[in-house]
């Protein structure tokens, strides 16, 4: 398999898990979630500073449908987070090759 | 995994901020090693990969979830420093664009979930492949522990920021306990996945997978036949 084919395909298959497979996640409280209301200190947690961005907590502000609502939030994340990471280490990269 | 904000006060989540903000800068110089110009892409698929498995909770006990945090996974796909950032980037956007884990708390995730986690599962990994025979099947053995380990390794980094600046008083006996319990349950999931991900990277291109380099065997170079 050609490196760029496997590049293809490993999106392909994370846009798939974030756009399609998200919405049969678990919707149960995580282990330190869990482990906070049981101990009692859950209520502690204040809201975050971004609480009001149009894609806080996995859905797209607006999307009613909610299948559709966390599959275009996970597409998008998908996205950003590969052009970030993507972008930040091809510079990092180039900036060896030239240093030498 | 992802502490929200609140949790842990004020001084101690900027004093974890400092401390991730030196790992990262460390981990900038160290990345520069591992990658190069055609691994570079990949290292980002990683990030994206880590973050849309991110998305997937499986249940592990009654009204208990987990997921991936993926910190084995890139340390043995990318290596350790490269692995630092993946998963510095997915926290960065969850915490941004999703409010994932909250923004003075980002510190705190950096720290047990890449600073933590990562160093944990790499060293593991290393020790074990020093013990198991260089095959595919000893590279998988020890992404299945070193992915293990790694899980409650950062649960208990968690425990340490709360025993320094938790708001709340619960005793810590009781949240190590509590925290480690569960956190023991998802990193058997942490296990399954990476040691998926990792066998499915090397049936296509063991070359790509930094921790098991030395399974390709190296081009030999000889002299060229006299004559051509």
């Amino acid at each position: 398999m050609s490196r760029r084919a496997l590049l293809w395909t490993g999106l392909a298959v994370a846009l798939l898990l974030a756009g399609l497979v998200s919405y049969y996640a678990s919707s149960s409280p995580d282990g330190l979630e869990k482990v906070a209301g049981d101990q009692g200190f859950l209520d502690s947690a204040k809201d975050s500073a971004t609480a009001g961005s149009p894609l806080a907590d996995y859905g797209v502000a607006g999307v009613e449908d909610e299948r559709a609502s966390v599959g275009l939030a996970g597409v998008l994340g998908v996205i950003v987070t590969f052009v970030v990471a993507g972008g930040g280490f091809v510079l990092l990269a180039r900036r060896r090759t030239r240093d030498g | 995994m992802h502490v929200p904000d609140g949790f842990i006060d004020v001084p101690t989540s900027a004093a974890f901020l400092g401390v991730a903000a030196v790992g990262v800068g460390v981990s900038l110089r160290g990345a520069r090693r591992e990658l190069d110009e055609r691994t570079a892409p990949m290292a980002g698929l990683v990030a994206a990969f880590v973050f849309a498995v991110q998305m997937l909770n499986f249940p592990v006990a009654a009204g208990t979830s987990g997921h991936l945090l993926g910190g084995a996974l890139a340390a043995i796909l990318v290596g350790p420093y490269t692995a630092v950032l993946c998963v510095s980037v997915v926290l960065l956007v969850q915490g941004i664009f999703f409010a994932d884990g909250g923004l003075t708390a980002l510190g705190l995730n950096i720290t047990n979930m890449a600073l933590i986690a990562v160093p944990v599962a790499w060293l593991t990994f290393r020790l074990l492949r020093r013990v198991l025979p260089a095959t595919r099947f000893g590279v998988l053995a020890a992404t299945a522990v070193a992915a293990f380990v790694s899980v409650p390794a950062s649960a208990v980094g968690f425990v340490v920021e709360y025993a320094i600046g938790g708001t709340t008083q619960v005793p810590l006996p009781t949240v190590l306990v509590a925290m480690g319990g569960v956190h023991l349950l998802i990193g058997i999931g942490e296990a399954v996945i990476t040691t998926l991900t990792v066998g499915a990277v090397l049936a296509a291109r063991p070359d790509l997978v930094y921790g098991a380099r030395d399974l390709v065997p190296r081009l030999e170079l000889r002299p060229a036949p006299a004559n051509g």
